[in-house]
């Protein structure tokens, strides 16, 4: 009885209801379990972002103390193997399931008219995801994150008249330093979350707004 | 449709997705307030002996004071922390190893030969050359030390929690 009355002075000022009936309780046609993919990303976000945030209170972005930081999470922090490891293969396979979300949306056609904006943000989506695996791979500081992104960074380096000039952009200078580490780890945390949080705020409205499209068949 | 004594659909569903939900969301939460509070939790305790010198090297009646200092590893980094005796001879067996962090805030009091009191410089606390409070907010007297002296040589016991 508390609780109903609670819960209808709530609902009553910030349309609790509403909100459920148009987010959850909206019209979906017969689709099967490979349009769960979009939700399962969105989950695997929302625990990359647990994770990384939790992660970040014991690593510190910097040559001479990040790979014994981690060492320590990994051997001394009570469950630092638990929540490390979950950022680590949910790394993994966010970008696979993010990228099987985009099969299923190509191969189902459901890029077309009038969802191509949607399209549009999600790749967005998918390009952000992958920057967030370059750039998280670095992090560790290891021989591998070290020469992994060494390569990395090298590559676009070939690019004509402007290769070298987006190599130093990337790395902050000629060398892979302490600036790459830093400015890696700010992006990591800072500006591709927010990128893909306001992104995925686009997709979903869309998502609500258009409604999601059925399974073609033999008409379409 | 007539009401069945057994659960519907939804009902199933809504009790199948909160319960896996509840169940993952407890694989990380429970975990992570471990996590969190781990340095915390795990802290060592230091229990030592530390060696201040002879005696004899400490007048009778004036407190001196000694420094030192001892490492231990905090998370990946050395931490290096200094610590202050007030070593006071009141005769030839009678002594008194006061800390000198004042009882206050932790702030580090000085001796003061001329009003012949421990003089805490940030909230102005004094006490008297046995460490009680003479003015001022400390709560209570000065931290003593146990102490020992074997050989003339003197040690006093470091216990931190």
């Amino acid at each position: 009885m508390m609780w109903k009355k609670l819960f209808n002075w709530l609902d009553e000022r910030l349309g609790l209801t509403t909100i459920y009936n148009v987010v959850l309780d909206r019209k979906v046609p017969k689709v099967n379990w490979f349009f769960t993919l979009g939700s399962a990303s969105l989950f695997l976000f929302v625990m990359q972002g647990v994770t990384g945030i939790l992660l970040t209170v014991y690593y510190v972005p910097t040559p001479d103390h990040a790979y014994d930081s981690i060492q320590y999470i990994m051997n001394d922090v009570t469950f630092g193997w638990l929540i490390r490891g979950i950022h680590h293969w949910g790394a993994t396979l966010m970008v696979l399931v993010v990228f099987l979300h985009m099969l299923r949306t190509f191969y189902f056609a459901a890029y077309k008219y009038p969802r191509e904006i949607t399209w549009l943000t999600g790749v967005i989506l998918l390009l952000s995801t992958l920057g967030m695996g370059f750039t998280g791979y670095l992090l560790p500081w290891n021989q591998r994150s070290y020469w992994a992104t060494t390569v990395g960074t090298e590559i676009p380096g070939t690019v004509p008249f402007i290769g070298q000039f987006i190599t130093n952009v990337l790395r902050g200078g000629p060398d892979l330093s302490a600036l790459t580490l830093s400015r890696f780890f700010s992006v990591h945390i800072w500006v591709l979350p927010a990128v893909i949080v306001g992104t995925i705020g686009i997709h979903l409205y869309l998502i609500i707004r258009i409604g999601i499209s059925h399974i073609p068949d033999k008409d379409d | 449709m007539s009401k069945s004594p057994n659960m519907n659909r939804r009902e199933f569903v809504t009790l199948v997705t909160t319960a896996i939900g509840s169940i993952m969301t407890a694989i990380v939460g429970i975990p992570a307030i471990g996590y969190v509070l781990s340095p915390a939790l795990k802290a060592k305790k230091t229990d030592a002996w530390i060696p201040l010198g002879k005696l004899e090297n400490y007048p009778v009646n004036q407190p001196t004071l000694f420094t030192f200092t001892r490492a231990k590893t905090n998370g990946w980094e050395k931490t290096v922390n200094s610590f202050g005796v007030f070593v006071v001879r009141k005769s030839d067996t009678e002594i008194e190893i006061l800390s000198n962090v004042c009882t206050h805030l932790s702030c580090r009091v000085n001796w003061n030969t001329q009003k012949q009191e421990y003089i805490c410089p940030c909230h102005d606390g004094h006490f008297n050359i046995d460490g009680k409070v003479d003015s001022g907010p400390p709560p209570r007297p000065l931290d003593q030390y146990e102490y020992k002296i074997e050989d003339g040589n003197l040690f006093i016991h470091l216990k931190e929690s």
